[in-house]
């Protein structure tokens, strides 16, 4: 049986059926992680002992009946902006240097409760900011389907390593398209779930009001599987929502007859590669043949998306970052006289240049003069997005799109061009600026054989009917098992 | 030229809720340092605040209090500054939509003014934690415990224009928020603090001069000395043809002045924004119909009603009604023992003495109104007399709970002696100990009456009834 293959759910089967152990499931995950790690550099770290003990833990708990969830004994990732207590959780930053929480990020508990093993913490751009992961302290992570590509951002190691492997299935956090685009640039299935459905305890925020922890797995099943264990209201974060909420795996039936879907036209002008478009249309079409209604939609405001966007996460991510200063933990520059540079030096030295950029950017917005040229009209447009996409879903039940207008691009192409990669977030960033849920899955291969994604976006709450046609899609497709080979 | 001083108050009062405003650690004043605290309120990655809701009902209690219209959709802002007492860089506050507005507190200062203080705004916020500074040298040491004490702000109009009248509004806040019970209001310990905005112009004048701000003023002694010398400074500085510059000034107490801390120019940006990570808070009809049926009677109705119905003087009422805990005592003492009249006695004559010379502080008055009003119908009988009453009210008051008058008062012997026939013998005595004085008295020296009675107690250990004394004694001068 090749575990590394295997879904979490298919992996959790196994192991109830007593196929194989859970430290099996684990033992093959570090394998792979030792296989192909050096080429991919996914991890930032490893947690071998403890998930080898954990596994002990967790199979006497399935042995004896205790445990059943259809997680138990699942391995999974997590991306290093999750804390995880007495884990090093570094944001891929110099900044946070070694520090260690004593406490876990609320998914993380949920996640354990559940019987799932926590492998490692998965490298990501510094801080969330970035769409190719190469802004990582610990180095760039590699695309494996072919490592002069990146994996997208800024989870890139949450779906480099779910591609080739190294990952059973992984937490991923998504503030502009971080879960989506790089599951769409490594064949994987990603999700970002409606703002408030999941804790944001625990995960060192970038933008608040746009951070949303999510699931990078092989399929829709298993994203439904792990939203299910995630979602829910915290009283550890005001911003959860506490509603009824319904069970996600049990939900999918395949079944999307007369489900309506819009095909907005301006995600199809001429900054999408032609491949892409393609790809995305055949699975337009594929959709139609299992009987849903697809239409063409408008989406008027798209070129107000990004500087929207950029507006709001850069000014939130300026103030969400002050707390690195080099004066309670993590790295303090060796080099300073008196506090004022004790603060410059500790987050020049501390912050990539990628980080420091944002924060100047947010600093600049939010400034006594400025703040109503650009944080308010943000805002502004912000309210007049979720309006209309409120009125889209009057008409609609999904809105269909790719998730990027290229596949994944050469390493190094990315971060020389910055404009050009801030502009390819233009199919992402709605769902975060609107609170949607947002679906991206595998639909094909360019003619280089990297592959291209499938974005799904629904209403608010309306994960069942978004991740339902990903995975009806998935039934009639192939493209979600292929899988890379290293090299 | 004459000067009218205009000043502004913004004061601080942080709340007395048991836990903090964004988390679940104590409230409590002083511990060992950053040992009440936890990773919400020290800001570590990854944590989240999540609104007290008990912060939003003593708030809104407060603004009722302050007769100020109460927001119903209200949002918190961040405040971002660095600085290593402010753990996240940035203080939750509000800015563009504090909970309450346009208020008013009416004052009445001793001289006689009485006008009504316009009150802006008052908003909630959290409290930074502190520094210490090593007395060794160059190390700085922040201590926690004090993060995220929630916090209400009261910024007034400029409408004092003396120092009296702040004293008189500071006076009613801390009051009011005694009566509440929402604040500790301790100066000293920094539950209370008020910075003075503080500008001066020629009298008649309808424009404002140019205010400085003074902070860390840490009593009631030492805002009126800080108005003194700022008002003084402004106007000497106008005087020689020179101008007020705009700035924050520290009040140093010790040398009686203040000092620049910082000008306008270099005046921080603070960039708020609204703060992503509490949701907006509706405050309910319901619920400000609850928390206005339940304020309490303040001070102020509390002195108009003792006057009106127990005919105490105005002076007195003011005292009882000083502090809550006080006019608490006096109230329940009075319905159990039904005299008025003694209870104020003995507050005023034993509780008042205790306050002022032994430091004793109201909240911390131990005694029951039960044993009070047991102690009163006791001096009442004439069990005992009232200069023995002292003695053992004094046992009473500092006595632990199990305390029991009536076994005091026959364990020490201390009842009270009406026995004609001994009060008789101890006089007789007492004229055969001092023949000098019976010979003065024989000449015309009535005034030596005083020694007598004063001897007679004395000999009878303080225990005699004056009044049987005096008839007794009356009668054997006659006999002289």
């Amino acid at each position: 049986m090749e575990i590394t293959t295997m879904t979490a759910l298919e992996i959790a089967r196994a192991i109830k059926n007593k196929e194989i152990t859970c430290a099996d499931a684990v033992n093959a995950v570090l394998n792979a992680i030792d296989a192909t790690d050096g080429k991919i550099n996914a991890y930032i770290t490893v947690c071998r002992e403890q998930a080898l003990q954990k596994a002990e833990e967790i199979q006497n708990k399935i042995d004896s009946g205790e445990l059943t969830s259809p997680l138990a004994g699942v391995p999974i990732s997590i991306k290093d902006n999750i804390c995880t207590k007495g884990v090093k959780t570094s944001c891929a930053s110099k900044i946070l240097g070694d520090f260690s929480p004593v406490y876990n990020a609320t998914v993380v508990e949920k996640l354990e409760a559940a019987g799932a093993i926590v492998i490692g913490k998965l490298n990501m751009d510094e801080f969330a900011m970035g769409s190719t992961s190469e802004t990582s302290f610990y180095g760039a992570t590699l695309n494996p389907w072919d490592t002069s590509k990146v994996p997208g951002g800024s989870s890139g190691g949450s779906a480099a390593a779910v591609a080739s492997g190294e990952a059973v299935c992984a937490l991923g956090s998504d503030t502009g398209g971080s879960i989506r685009q790089p599951a769409s640039y490594c064949g994987v299935t990603g999700f970002k779930p409606t703002y408030g459905t999941v804790s944001r305890f625990g995960l060192i925020a970038y933008a608040s009001s746009l951070d949303q922890i999510g699931p990078v797995a092989k399929d829709v099943a298993d994203c439904a599987a792990i939203m299910d264990v995630i979602r829910g209201k915290d009283v550890a974060d005001g911003t959860s929502l506490d509603v009824e909420y319904p069970e996600y795996l049990t939900s999918l039936t395949g079944d999307i007859k007369g489900m309506k879907i819009g095909v907005p036209t301006e995600c199809f002008n001429e900054g999408l590669d032609p491949q892409v478009s393609a790809k995305v249309k055949e699975a337009a079409e594929v959709l139609r043949s299992l009987g849903a209604v697809v239409e063409e939609i408008s989406l008027p405001f798209l070129d107000y998306v990004i500087p929207a966007y950029y507006i709001i996460a850069a000014a939130e991510a300026s103030s969400n970052l002050s707390r690195f200063d080099g004066v309670k933990y993590g790295f303090r520059s060796s080099n300073y006289d008196g506090l004022t540079d004790l603060y410059n030096a500790t987050r020049s030295e501390g912050f990539g240049d990628e980080v420091k950029k944002r924060i100047l950017l947010g600093t600049f917005v939010l400034s006594s003069g400025y703040y109503d040229a650009y944080y308010r009209k943000a805002l502004k447009v912000k309210s007049i997005i979720k309006d209309h996409f409120d009125r889209i879903f009057a008409d609609y039940d999904l809105i269909l799109s790719p998730v990027t207008p290229t596949t994944a691009p050469e390493i190094g192409k990315s971060l020389s061009d910055p404009l050009k990669m801030y502009l390819s977030d233009v199919y992402t960033v709605s769902a975060n600026i609107a609170g949607l849920p947002g679906l991206s899955v595998p639909c094909g291969f360019d003619n280089n054989g990297m592959p291209v994604g499938l974005q799904l976006l629904g209403q608010r709450l309306s994960e069942t009917t978004v991740l339902n046609a990903g995975y009806a899609y998935q039934q009639a497709t192939e493209f979600h098992k292929a899988r890379p080979e290293v090299k | 030229m004459n000067w009218e001083i205009v000043m502004g108050l913004e004061v601080h009062v942080e709340l007395s809720t048991k836990t903090k405003i964004f988390c679940s650690c104590t409230t409590e004043f002083g511990g060992a340092p950053n040992t009440h605290c936890c990773p919400v309120c020290t800001g570590m990655p990854g944590t989240l605040p999540v609104l007290n809701e008990k912060v939003l009902e003593y708030a809104v209690k407060a603004g009722i209090a302050l007769n100020c219209d109460i927001t119903r959709y209200n949002k918190f802002d961040r405040k971002n500054y660095f600085y290593p007492d402010l753990p996240k860089a940035y203080q939750i506050s509000q800015l563009y939509l504090p909970f309450a507005r346009d208020g008013h507190v009416d004052i009445t200062t001793p001289s006689g003014v009485s006008k009504s203080i316009r009150i802006h705004e008052i908003h909630m916020e959290e409290d930074a934690g502190k520094l210490i500074h090593s007395p060794y040298g160059d190390a700085t040491f922040p201590d926690y415990n004090r993060c995220g004490v929630p916090l209400i702000e009261i910024v007034s109009e400029p409408d004092f224009r003396s120092a009296e009248e702040v004293v008189a509004y500071l006076a009613k806040l801390k009051s009011s928020f005694e009566y509440l019970g929402i604040s500790d209001v301790k100066m000293e310990e920094g539950s209370m603090r008020a910075d003075v905005n503080l500008s001066v112009r020629p009298y008649g004048s309808s424009e404002f001069g140019t205010r400085t701000e003074m902070k860390n003023i840490n009593s009631f002694k030492a805002i009126e000395r800080a108005i003194a010398f700022e008002s003084q400074r402004q106007i000497e500085l106008l005087e020689s043809g020179g101008t007020v510059v705009q700035e924050t000034r520290r009040w140093d107490d010790n040398k009686g002045k203040s000092l620049a801390m910082r000008s306008k120019e270099n005046a921080q940006d603070y960039r708020y924004f609204p703060e992503p990570d509490i949701p907006p808070i509706s405050i309910s009809e319901e619920m400000i119909k609850e928390l206005t049926d339940a304020q309490p009677e303040f001070a102020h109705e509390k002195l108009e009603r003792y006057v009106a119905d127990f005919g105490m003087a105005k002076a007195d009422a003011e005292i009882i009604t000083s502090s809550k805990h006080l006019a608490s005592l006096f109230e329940k003492t009075t319905e159990l023992c039904g005299n008025p009249k003694e209870t104020v006695y003995w507050i005023l004559s034993q509780i008042m003495y205790f306050m002022n010379e032994r430091g004793v502080l109201p909240e911390n008055i131990t005694l029951s109104p039960e044993k009070f009003a047991r102690f009163i119908g006791i001096v009442l009988s004439d069990r005992i007399n009232r200069q023995t009453g002292k003695t053992v009210f004094e046992a009473m008051f500092f006595a632990d709970g199990d305390f029991d008058v009536e076994k005091y008062i026959v364990e020490n012997n201390l009842e009270q002696v009406d026995d004609t026939d001994l009060i008789r013998e101890t006089i007789k005595s007492v004229f055969a100990a001092n023949p000098k004085t019976v010979e003065q008295y024989k000449a015309g020296q009535t005034k030596v009456t005083g020694f007598f009675v004063g001897q007679t107690m004395k000999a009878l250990k303080g225990k005699a009834k004056p009044d049987t004394v005096n008839k007794v004694l009356t009668e054997e001068l006659k006999n002289l």
